[in-house]
């Protein structure tokens, strides 16, 4: 017997918009994110253009002893938890701290928090590092910071699997709730524009160094040359249908199936498509829509392309891609795709896929420049992490 | 030449530019022999505390300031005491 878990609050921040109202109305239309990097000078970087999170001021959100000891990923971590949960109408020193936990994916920590910290250390001496650098660098912050400022002491941890985080965060809440544990803060948020997280994201040999925002980020498009980075993601408010029902909360909808696969001598992106839907026992032919990992590489793109057709048929279902409106935001991307689908489901819409022209060749019925209206019920998103994860999971409505 | 003093302005001014404000006021009022913990400042701000003082005022605390010193009192005390000695 295993329990239905549903979502019944979001809390995002994104580049291309602030709360769920800015973003799904900037999403909707098309609206993007993307520009050039302003947080530092990156003029000397191979990549210039970032989603970056415009009019953040945490001291409005946060009370002031928070901002010492917290890196900017984990100020907007706190702030989508605080309005996730009021979107679900819970106060959670209403009920019991054991029954709640936080489960957060995270892909690199405080980067700027800890570079700050780290200059001190070289430029001026030991003595001039922050007590808080301790904790504020740390993957797990995110999470520990949700659960202290909320007294929430149930399950909980942190996922640290590059872009596939945003889904098997999720995941692990689902399974601490359908262990006994009432409700979990759950999704993830990245931010790591600072010029240290820079020079790491550049390893990666994947960010676009177009510099032309409407061409930087083009998955599923003979023109693909990579992604543009981009800031935050999503927290959600997963809990059992039981206890959602309970307390007449307002219901997004499920997290019917999951599955995680590790690449191996073939690519294991198309298996766990199979293995989510299996797990929601459902048919392909169910499944109304798919928000693609787009990772804008050539290769990528085509191995997501041939999973794709194998699992649906040649343009079998509608794809598509809203991340080209934020760049990719690491674990925070799948998390906002999460509750981007939900609110697909809530309107009947499909957010477009903004700049791409898809190559015929990749077979995919890709959602183009304008939304689209739909009935969609059921939708399974996808994401990958660097190094061989694959993640994908079904919501129905 | 006069020995520096450290009064409960200096503890308040660096609490707050190292670790802000509580909610709830933090040292307002009459805190003076409230416990750190339950004005809102648990181990790690008086960890940072203690390095902002020993940077300011050229002294090094003894680690044990910092546990047996729970109250804004007993830190402004034994910050004191060290001043004493250092000047001495």
């Amino acid at each position: 017997m295993t329990a239905s878990v549903v979502v019944t609050g979001l809390g995002i921040t994104a580049p291309n918009g602030l709360g769920t109202k800015d973003y799904w109305s900037a999403t909707r239309v098309g609206k993007s994110g993307i520009g050039p990097l302003t947080r530092f000078d990156a003029t000397l970087y191979p990549a210039k253009l970032a989603g970056e999170i415009d009019g953040f001021t945490p001291a409005e959100h946060l009370p002031s002893r928070l901002l010492p000891q917290t890196d900017r990923v984990t100020r907007l971590s706190l702030v989508a938890a605080d309005w996730a949960l009021a979107d679900a109408g819970v106060s959670p020193a209403d009920l019991p701290a054991f029954d709640m936990g936080v489960i957060t994916a995270s892909s690199a920590g405080g980067f700027e928090f800890s570079q700050n910290e780290l200059r001190s250390l070289w430029s001026k001496g030991g003595e001039y590092v922050s007590a808080y650098q301790s904790f504020a660098w740390f993957y797990a912050v995110n999470t520990g910071q949700i659960s202290i400022r909320n007294g929430m002491k149930g399950p909980s941890g942190v996922v640290v699997t590059d872009d596939a985080g945003g889904l098997d965060a999720v995941a692990q809440a689902r399974r601490q709730i359908r262990k006994g544990t009432s409700l979990v803060v759950a999704g993830a948020v990245d931010a790591l524009l600072c010029s240290w997280g820079w020079v790491g994201l550049h390893t990666s040999g994947r960010l676009s160094t177009v510099n032309e925002p409407g061409l930087a980020y083009l998955p599923f498009d003979d023109r693909a040359a990579g992604h543009v980075a981009g800031e935050g993601g999503a927290l959600l408010i997963l809990e059992s249908a039981d206890s959602a029902r309970a307390r007449g909360a307002r219901v997004y909808g499920e997290i019917a199936g999951y599955a995680a696969t590790f690449d191996g001598r073939e690519p294991g992106l198309r298996k766990a498509v199979e293995l989510a839907l299996a797990d929601a026992d459902m048919a392909p032919s169910d499944v109304d829509v798919v928000f693609a990992d787009a990772a804008a590489e050539r290769e990528l793109d085509r191995i997501e392309a041939e999973a794709l057709v194998d699992v649906f048929g040649h343009r079998g279902v509608p794809v598509t891609a809203p991340k080209t409106m934020t760049g990719r935001l690491y674990a925070g991307s799948a998390a906002l795709d999460l509750a981007t689908a939900f609110l697909s489901m809530a309107e009947g819409l499909i957010p477009p896929t903004v700049h791409t022209e898809p190559a015929d060749r990749y077979g995919l019925d890709l959602v183009g420049a304008q939304a689209r209206t739909a009935e969609i019920r059921t939708a399974l998103v996808l994401a990958r992490g660097h190094g061989g994860f694959n993640s994908a999971m079904v919501l129905r409505s | 030449m006069s020995q520096p003093t450290f009064t409960l302005d200096d503890l308040q001014r660096i609490l707050l530019e190292g670790s802000g404000a509580p909610e709830g006021g933090g040292l307002e009022g009459d805190a003076l022999d409230t416990e750190f913990s339950d004005i809102g400042y648990d181990s790690l701000a008086l960890l940072e505390t203690a390095s902002r003082i020993e940077r300011e005022y050229g002294i090094t605390l003894d680690e044990s300031v910092i546990g047996d010193a729970t109250t804004p009192r007993a830190f402004i005390g034994a910050v004191g005491d060290h001043l004493a000695v250092s000047a001495a």
